[in-house]
């Protein structure tokens, strides 16, 4: 049992003095409330590195809000989970903390199972029909989002508002369209959680098994034993790959990758017939997998390849290249699968006991069914959903922007999405009356003063847990997060604490995907920073996401700072062959580009030649 | 019983030539080696001197009466007059000659083995090796006559005897009189085998000796024969393999101060400090921690149970054909305990339950 800092211990950072205010007040660790605060003092609280490396803009909360509930309510009030209920969320300096809340009664975890066993049970066993049910919810939620018109604000209403007998006006139109995005988001999260951490539960507990049989097998095996599965989110990827080979076939490859510029790329080939007939190819592709994100998906800064045709036409350049090279773009599904099968049968045939290998059958088989949830639901979501959202809120921005209350449209991530409720009514009563809104005086000082705070968040470092840890966690979700938390803390708190950061020879991470390889490091920040990428070199990068995938045609190995076993840049990696650490913490902060690494994928490690 | 030469029961023959059948006739350790060669494994060349061979010696030497006819009445509990009479016999053993025509067969087998080595006179291992009925657990008579670095035909004979000698330890004599073993019952074969001329060696469990691990190979290597590290006088490097996979997930690098190597003059093996330099020093590429692992793996395979495995590295021949394996035995520690599967929840939900209600310990 260890102790971490009291999380009533934080003392404000100067200057940001009132910075709770930016988040929804029950995220505060308080003091005034002598049962809350023992709570808080009694609980393990852990930072959620991994899902937010970097401290939360007031709007963006909106999702942590969202599986704060989400995740909660599956466990604690439609599966009953029977040792756990929630997960808890606080926040500090814009870093998110969350607790696994556990059924304390013996009693009452007793009463609670056949309701899960009936519940949970009932799901895994119609898995695949109420997946498809989900998958339809989704497309409609996604519909409606897209459909979803944010109104602008005439001087005079249309003469039809009149002789239709309308009796309502943009101002009203306005803030429920603002309504009404706000719960398609909370809605689609609802469905986010639905399978989700069913899904997790199966994968970890099918971990849990083969690592009691096998203490030293590598996680990335037990990944690999469910690997080859096919999942829409290679999909975006695949569609670059038909791309490049439509354009060499249309011949227009070398008008494709003439600029970087997408601009440039498209005049000019509008100017071809040839070319008007690739961009038609293009667009039939556009809806939806260019909704892909650059990030994650989970910020407003993440933007999807729609937003930023840059990225996929570098991606589209790198196969044509390779195709003209000869190189095999395709990826290598059939020895994946060929291995993954050896691997399983060798490590089921090490299984002594008949009884134990039939258990290991059937978890195997589970987490084969959820696995593709698992992953396809981030598309859905994180991808294909956000992307869209995150638009519609820039044109609600705009009418803020219009009005006075923001400078500019990526000013609204300053507001927490109650605040921009609060200056919608301000705006469309003065709009109404004729008058100016408040907000236009009050706002953009606010906006100024939080944006400073926002940047002494992101120079903070936030401890990795508060409170004091129980001795075992049993949250599904909980257990994932924290194995990659705990594993790393010792690991991430030595490079932190180091006096001298480029003394640093050697990063620990988790060994991703096997190998070992040395090479020259290219540190990419973003996923415009992908085409500075030269061919062989290991790619250093903050986290990758499928709209990284062409990089991974360039590259000899991966490093990055967030991500376990079963994120994007280790399982490329596992497909493609090469080597992959990954949540080794601050990778991108201690390498620099040009260093000679040595990564060993199989131990974990990142050696630096200094 | 009839000790006629024939194809069935030579008196000398090559590792290669036996397999696990042949213990009664080359005895447990040879014809372990031979098993080996058979699964494909690389091991050191050599040859044996067969229990057909060891009769040969007696009968030609006149000596079968005398040794056995003694035993008969003796008092297995006088351990005093066991080691008289033990010490008797062995004298006896070690000056008999062998006869000049099998003295010429068995050097013949040496000229041929270092021709193989490509060295003059190749030093050599010259172990007893024990028919399991007539001694009791093998270990007990192997690990007393090894007899390292013997080089050139007078030295190989001597120490062939005194290997033969090593049957009549007293409590060998005193065992056999107990079980009512009589005089024909008991032989005794002699292996041969080229010293492997280690830069490296060490011991590989086909398990993770920490946690009965199957998925996993284990190697400890140092520098120098494998003594240091059988001996337990050095920390070893250690090495985890994955079975399956055949990559390296774990890799301990110890401070290793001292190494077995030979002593030039004395042509003996001998400790020898290792310069501090070079301690730290991982003492096996990683390429051949990998190949052993294979070969590992492959004698796991072939004998369908965890093994422990004696392993070296040559320096006197060329990389990819350098890796021996000394010996390989059956793994004792986790194989003894029963498997027990684990008990209660087959299906996947009943296991998610269960996994859930015991928790992940975070300590």
């Amino acid at each position: 049992m260890s102790n971490f800092p009291n999380p009533h211990d934080f003392k404000s950072i100067p200057g940001t003095e009132g910075w709770e205010r930016m988040y929804p007040y029950q995220y505060r660790f308080v003091t005034d409330d002598p049962e809350r605060k023992e709570y808080e003092e009694k609980t393990l609280w852990f930072n959620d590195g991994l899902h937010y490396p970097e401290p939360l803009c007031p709007f963006d909360t909106i999702w942590d809000e969202a599986w704060y509930l989400a995740l909660s309510q599956y466990n604690n009030r439609i599966f009953m989970v029977p040792p756990v209920r929630g997960v808890d969320h606080r926040i500090i300096n814009g870093y998110v903390y969350i607790s696994p809340v556990p059924v304390t009664s013996a009693k009452e975890v007793e009463a609670r199972v056949p309701h899960f066993m009936e519940r949970a049970g009932y799901y895994f066993k119609n898995w695949d029909a109420l997946e498809e049910k989900w998958k339809q919810k989704m497309k409609n939620t996604i519909e409606e989002v897209t459909n979803l018109r944010i109104p602008t604000l005439p001087d005079m209403e249309a003469l039809s508002v009149v002789t239709d007998g309308i009796g309502e006006s943009k101002g009203y139109h306005l803030l429920k369209a603002y309504d009404d995005l706000i719960n398609l988001g909370l809605k689609c999260w609802q469905y986010h959680f639905e399978f989700l951490n069913l899904g997790y539960a199966a994968y970890v507990f099918f971990l849990d098994f083969v690592q009691k049989k096998f203490p030293s097998m590598p996680v990335q095996r037990v990944t690999q034993m469910i690997s080859g599965i096919d999942v829409i989110m290679y999909q975006p990827d695949e569609e670059l790959k038909k791309l490049a080979r439509k354009a060499i076939e249309l011949g227009v490859d070398s008008v494709v990758s003439f600029s970087k510029d997408w601009v440039e790329v498209e005049a000019a080939l509008k100017k071809l017939p040839r070319g008007q007939q690739w961009l038609a190819e293009l667009d039939s592709k556009r809806e939806p997998w260019f909704y892909v994100s650059t990030g994650t998906g989970w910020f407003h800064q993440d933007r999807c390849w729609n937003d930023a045709m840059d990225v996929p036409l570098s991606g589209i350049t790198t196969y044509i290249q390779k195709i003209k090279q000869n190189a095999n773009i395709d990826r290598p599904i059939a020895q994946v699968r060929a291995e993954r099968d050896r691997i399983t049968a060798e490590y089921r045939a090490l299984i002594e006991s008949k009884e134990d290998r039939k258990t290991f059958d059937e978890l195997l088989g589970t987490a084969k069914t959820v696995f593709p949830y698992v992953e396809n639901h981030l598309f859905y979501v994180e991808h294909w959903f956000h992307s869209i959202f995150w638009n519609k809120v820039r044109e609600v921005a705009a009418i803020l922007q219009q009005y006075g209350i923001i400078n500019e449209v990526e000013d609204v991530w300053y507001l927490r999405r109650d605040e921009i409720k609060q200056a919608l009514w301000d705006v469309v009563t003065a709009w109404a009356t004729g008058v100016k809104p408040r907000g236009s005086k009050t706002w953009p000082g606010e906006i100024a003063w939080r944006k400073g705070v926002m940047q002494k968040f992101r120079e903070w470092s936030p401890p990795p847990a508060l409170g004091i840890a129980p001795e075992v966690i049993q949250e599904p979700f909980t257990i994932v997060l924290w194995g990659v938390t705990n594993n790393s803390l010792a690991d991430w708190s030595a490079v932190q604490n180091a006096k001298d950061p480029d003394s640093i020879t050697q990063l620990r991470g988790f060994a991703g995907s096997p190998g070992l390889v040395e090479g020259k490091a290219r540190v990419c920040r973003t996923v415009d920073e992908v085409r500075e990428l030269q061919e062989g070199e290991i790619l250093v990068a903050p986290t990758t996401s499928p709209s990284w995938a062409p990089a991974f045609a360039k590259i000899k190995a991966c490093v990055t700072d967030v991500g376990g076993v079963m994120s994007h840049a280790a399982i490329v990696c596992r497909e493609y062959g090469m080597p992959a650490v990954v949540g080794t913490g601050h990778a991108t902060k201690i390498i620099k580009s040009g260093m000679t690494l040595r990564v060993d994928g199989s131990t974990g490690a990142v050696t630096i030649a200094r | 019983m009839n000790l006629a030469i024939n194809a069935d029961r030579p008196e000398l023959c090559w590792f290669q030539d036996v397999d696990k059948s042949a213990l009664a006739l080359v005895g447990g350790k040879v014809s372990s080696l031979g098993e080996l060669i058979h699964a494909g494994v690389r091991v050191p060349p050599g040859f044996a001197l067969t229990t057909a061979g060891f009769h040969r010696f007696l009968r030609e030497g006149g000596i079968e009466r005398a040794l056995f006819a003694p035993i008969a009445n003796v008092d297995p509990a006088d351990i005093a007059a066991l080691e008289v009479r033990s010490l008797a016999l062995r004298e006896m053993i070690e000056s008999t000659p062998f006869s000049s025509e099998f003295e010429d067969q068995i050097c013949e087998f040496y000229r041929k083995l270092s021709l193989v080595c490509c060295l003059p006179a190749t030093p050599v291992a010259v172990r007893s090796s024990a028919t399991s009925e007539d001694l009791p657990g093998a270990s007990f008579a192997g690990q007393q006559d090894t007899y390292l670095w013997i080089r050139g035909v007078d030295d190989l004979l001597s120490h062939i005897r005194r290997c033969i000698g090593s049957l009549f330890t007293a409590r060998a004599i005193s065992y056999r009189t107990r079980m009512g073993f009589d005089g024909e019952q008991i032989a005794i074969s002699v292996g041969v085998q080229k010293m492997a001329n280690s830069y490296t060696a060490g011991v590989m469990f086909t398990l993770d000796p920490a946690n009965g691990d199957r998925s996993v190979i284990a190697i400890d290597s140092n520098f120098g024969f494998g003594e240091s590290v059988v001996s337990g006088e050095v920390t070893p490097d250690h090495f985890l393999v994955n079975k399956i996979a055949l990559d390296i997930i774990e890799r301990t690098i110890s401070r290793k101060e001292l190494c077995y190597t030979v002593d030039p003059r004395t042509q003996k093996s001998q400790a020898q400090e290792i310069p501090f330099e070079r301690q730290t020093v991982q003492s096996i590429l990683d390429e051949e921690a990998i190949e052993l692992a294979r070969m590992g793996k492959q004698i796991e395979k072939h004998y369908g149970r965890p093994m422990d495995i004696e392993w070296a590295i040559d320096k006197d021949l060329p990389a990819g054909g350098n890796i021996f394996i000394l010996q390989a035995r059956p793994e004792t520690v986790w194989s003894s305990k029963a498997a027990s599967a684990t008990a209660g929840p087959v299906s996947a939900l009943d296991h998610i339950l269960q996994g859930m209600l015991a928790g992940r310990r975070i300590s």
